[in-house]
């Protein structure tokens, strides 16, 4: 039996009021376990992102509660909210977000930083994670001399190098043709999940649906299939 | 937080495009700054010059004196009255005026003649060349070796010129803390033979200087001088009036003012904007740090280290400049009046903490209000 990653319960989120109001996500409620990689899917403006959002403890939900650990994560001040996306959460953004003014390595210590680890620590930790990517040969390059590819996985780095049990990922295909994407979560399932970590990914990329454990279909805002 | 203050400063002097416009912005503000206000700080000193040059502890004047060079003779009996008053350990009388003197080469030119007290030759200057004495020699003068020195033909100990039709001989060369304010080179001379010498209105003494016997009778002092109907200053207190008139009673004050506040203006639009364009381009970022788990403080911080560091070292690259532009042009151009002061440097520093404040105000805003949710929205 495999533990339980994250459990969203009647998560609801609307924005806008009266005549504008627009409900992106409507009591949903899932589980992710630790162990699996999970596919949120469904096309735009289903309300994907935003329910990705409520459950890293980005984005209040007018409704629901989402409990890690038993906590309801959106109990939390914002403070404990912030400790808990460094310690808790790794994400990938879809456009990765790196610094260009900063070095491969230097991106992938940020969280590390954050965490008040001392700068040398840090960087040696970097580069252990950077050569679990495969990249550590391009440490002290600046991310925008690496391919599409090679930044996504100084991305993946990153995002793991806190040592999270949730990983996030954002369309990880979108940037990416066909086959670097699908190389990208081989990779991710091969390499970077665990028994111990939840990978969640948010795309409408069917060629690479293959690579899912579970599925879950959003469509206006409701899951239609999976959990 | 010396991790997240580093990475700080790597993205602020990496980025060496904006970093370069940054640092222009807040150097040439700076520069602009301390140059007006060392002009104006040489200027208020030179129009001080011959207070600071006599080294009188006090000075009687008329209440009407509002600079040295425009004095209003006083009658003899004032100084009798001024001896008199208890607490002063002397008091002894001053001449100051404007004559022209016909050099060798038959050139006239404007001077300022002091004349000390026979008895003391109080206020006296330091002499490079020549003997104090000497002064008391037929027709001595001593010419004050300044940045007007060349305007008397450089002339030395033994040489010879005409002053109101009489004969005048440089017995001594004396150098001078500070230039005058006017370009016009400066004489001393025995307090009687300038006043036979220079046609002169039926009173003589310009000023009366007074030691008082110590600090404490010097309240005492001004109001004994007062019910005579003078006036009677420290010398701090006399060069604090002639800034204020300069200041106050010209265009001078409010013009430097002006041309201050528009360099203010001009650092602040060049920095502010390049900063504004600085955080608007590492936005999304700063919101991905946020979303990863950084605290808004942290990115607070941030970006005060970098307004902060980009200000700092502006203001010394600023102070640099305008300290080397100012050594160069005094080599050039004796006469040029700027001096840095630390008022001076206190209010460029405060004019550079307000345009740092300014736009760190502006990106730290925009940081706090980007929301980690609109990184993932796109």
């Amino acid at each position: 039996m495999k533990k339980l990653a994250v459990e969203a319960t009647g998560l609801a989120k609307w924005f806008g009021e009266g005549e504008a109001k627009t409900i992106a996500v409507n009591e949903v409620s899932f589980t992710a376990n630790l162990g699996e990689i999970l596919y949120i899917v469904g096309p735009s403006g289903s309300g994907k992102t935003t329910l990705l959002s409520m459950i890293s403890g980005i984005l209040k939900p007018n409704a629901g509660q989402v409990l890690l650990e038993g906590k309801d994560i959106w109990r939390m001040s914002s403070d404990e909210l912030a400790d808990f996306r460094l310690n808790k959460i790794g994400f990938v953004f879809q456009d990765y977000h790196l610094f260009s003014r900063l070095t491969t390595v230097e991106n992938v210590a940020i969280p590390l930083i954050l965490k008040k680890c001392d700068w040398d620590e840090s960087m040696r930790i970097a580069l252990e994670y950077l050569d679990i990517v495969g990249l550590k040969d391009r440490a002290y390059l600046p991310p925008v001399k690496l391919s599409g590819g090679e930044q996504q996985r100084v991305a993946i780095a990153r995002a793991i190098a806190s040592r999270p049990d949730i990983l996030i990922f954002d369309e990880p295909t979108a940037s990416l043709d066909g086959d670097t994407g699908r190389k990208i979560v081989e990779f991710v399932k091969q390499h970077i999940l665990n028994e111990n970590r939840c990978i969640i990914i948010v795309t409408h990329d069917s060629r690479i649906f293959e690579y899912a454990d579970r599925i879950i279909h959003m469509e206006d805002g409701k899951i239609v299939e999976g959990d | 937080m010396f991790g997240i203050l580093k990475i700080a400063f790597k993205l602020l002097v990496n980025d060496k495009g904006k970093f370069a416009a940054l640092l222009v912005g807040i150097t040439f503000a700076v520069f602009l700054m301390i140059m007006m206000t060392s002009m104006f700080a040489g200027i208020l000193a030179r129009s001080s010059s011959t207070v600071t040059n006599i080294g009188a502890k006090m000075w009687v004047l008329d209440p009407a004196v509002n600079n040295v060079s425009s004095s209003i003779p006083m009658p003899d009996y004032v100084q009798d009255a001024v001896r008199s008053i208890p607490g002063v350990r002397y008091a002894v009388p001053l001449y100051s005026g404007g004559a022209q003197v016909k050099l060798k080469s038959g050139i006239y030119q404007g001077v300022t003649v002091i004349g000390l007290d026979d008895a003391t030759l109080f206020g006296r200057p330091d002499l490079m060349q020549g003997k104090i004495e000497d002064i008391y020699a037929e027709n001595g003068f001593i010419v004050v070796n300044d940045a007007e020195f060349k305007k008397l033909d450089s002339p030395k100990v033994g040489d010879e010129f005409e002053l109101n039709d009489h004969r005048g001989v440089v017995v001594g060369i004396a150098k001078a803390n500070t230039s005058g304010l006017f370009g016009v080179p400066t004489l001393y001379t025995t307090y009687h033979r300038a006043i036979t010498y220079i046609p002169s209105t039926r009173f003589t003494t310009s000023y009366i200087l007074v030691q008082p016997k110590s600090s404490s009778d010097i309240p005492h002092i001004k109001l004994e001088v007062q019910k005579l109907g003078y006036q009677a200053l420290t010398d701090d207190e006399f060069i604090q009036k002639i800034s204020n008139f300069y200041m106050y009673q010209t265009g001078l004050g409010i013009n430097v003012m002006l041309m201050t506040v528009i360099s203010f203006i001009v650092g602040l639009s060049i920095s502010g904007q390049t900063f504004y364009t600085f955080i608007l381009e590492n936005l999304e970022k700063f919101g991905a740090l946020k979303a990863i788990g950084a605290k808004s403080r942290e990115l607070i911080s941030m970006i005060l280290f970098q307004a902060g560091f980009t200000a700092f070292l502006g203001y010394g690259l600023g102070v640099g400049l305008a300290s080397l532009i100012i050594m160069l042009a005094k080599l050039r151009l004796p006469d040029y009046a700027a001096q840095i002061t630390n008022m001076n440097l206190g209010i460029a520093f405060i004019m550079v903490l307000i345009i740092a404040s300014i736009s760190s105000y502006i990106g730290v805003r925009k940081v706090i209000r980007i929301e980690p949710f609109d990184i993932f929205r796109g």
